[in-house]
């Protein structure tokens, strides 16, 4: 999934300071899994800056709106009836709903209140951690299902560096080594002679590096 | 200010906070009539919102009333609960509202001074703190008269 965290709340209020009328808008899918923006973080948000307003001597009127996907123009679209009474919309979903709202709306300004982080996997209740990188050429299948790319974080392709120690990377011990996570997954597999296959340099132009990407699936489009 | 009676909201737990009060109730044992009891299957059932909105209508303060740790009808909904007005704690500190004006208390159903001693150490408590800073004046008023 997508995760995301709430900006801090001080940040949100200055961002809406300016207005009267906000629509609060939520999303079902990554962000309700990852307690960032889905209806009960909208409910208490809502809450929260009606309070932060009620303080300053100021009514703030907030509607609220959880999207079943905030990512897709068919449920972006029912922000329309809704959307002339609001001053500004302030978005719980990750950085691609907001910019799907702010793009189906062109004349209100949009605001995001989460700090979308990763494409991660959950660890345990309330914890999250990074997984992929969406690099554009998968190797999972070369390294034991354990993504060197989002999990080293020196993205070694042919690891371990010198820094791993008792299975923790260098940067800290509260991180585990990939490459340590990769060889011990061989090892359970009876694969470790793939180990010493040096990968060849990754044509990161799938990646990022080739500028903003886009898939085009023409038997649908 | 001389004046201000604080309005609390007290979620508490069916099987020993609500029994407690109920105790305290038996035994005539007197507290504050600030403290106003909402009963619930389990101090767990209570989320952010519920304390959130309580004050949002204008409370002053809020707690939680569960089990003792370990003692928990439903095993650990009472320390679900203490995460989470840690959690709400937290955002009323950044809304400006102070976390101080919510607590979690574990007690048993036998209990009852000691839920009469709570509800009068948190009115003292919201009432030095003085009124909840996110309320008008109106429903200020309102909310007493409830
Ligand atoms: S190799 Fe690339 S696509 Fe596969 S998990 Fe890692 S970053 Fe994601
Ligand atoms: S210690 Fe392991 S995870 Fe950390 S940079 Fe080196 S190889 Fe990568």
């Amino acid at each position: 999934m997508i995760t995301a965290e709430r900006k801090p709340l001080e940040e949100i209020i200055e961002c809406i300071r300016p207005y009267d009328r906000i629509l609060l808008v939520g999303c079902n899918e990554c962000v309700t899994v990852c307690a960032a923006g889905g209806r009960k973080e909208v409910g208490l948000l809502a809450s929260a800056l009606r309070m932060a307003f009620m303080k300053e001597g100021r009514t703030l009127e907030i509607t609220e709106l959880t999207l079943e996907r905030q990512c897709d123009p068919e449920y972006v679209e029912e922000l329309v009836t809704m959307i002339d009474a609001a001053d500004a919309v302030l978005s719980m979903a990750c950085g691609c709903g907001v910019q799907e709202v702010a793009r189906r709306y062109k004349n209100k300004p949009v605001y995001p209140a989460v700090n979308t982080k990763f494409m991660g996997a959950s660890v345990s209740q309330g914890v999250w951690a990074e997984r992929c990188q969406g690099c554009g050429d998968c190797i999972l299948g070369l390294t034991g299902g354990i993504c060197p790319v989002a999990r080293c974080s020196k993205r070694l392709l042919n690891g371990p560096c010198g820094g791993s120690t008792s299975g923790k990377c260098e940067i800290s011990d509260d991180v585990e080594c990939a490459w340590q996570l990769i060889w011990d997954r061989m090892k359970e597999l009876g694969i470790q002679d793939r180990y010493e296959e040096v990968m060849v340099a990754k044509d990161w132009r799938t990646s990022r590096d080739g500028g903003p990407r886009k898939i085009v699936r023409e038997d649908l489009a | 200010m001389d004046k201000f009676e604080p309005v609390i909201v007290a979620f508490c737990c069916h099987y020993c906070a609500y029994t407690a009060a109920d105790m305290a109730g038996s035994k005539r044992i007197p507290y504050p009539p600030n403290v106003k009891i909402v009963r619930v299957p389990c101090s767990g059932k209570v989320d952010a919102i519920h304390i959130m909105k309580a004050l949002e209508k204008g409370a002053d303060g809020v707690y939680v009333a569960g089990c003792l740790e370990g003692d928990c009808h439903f095993k650990k909904g009472n320390l679900n609960a203490a995460h989470r007005v840690e959690y709400v704690k937290k955002l009323l500190d950044e809304t400006g509202i102070g976390g101080d004006r919510v607590e979690m208390v574990m007690m048993s159903a036998g209990m009852g001074e000691v839920f009469a001693q709570t509800a009068t150490t948190i009115t003292e408590k919201i009432r030095k703190l003085g009124p909840n800073p996110a309320k008008f004046p109106s429903n200020r008023k309102a909310a007493s008269n409830e």
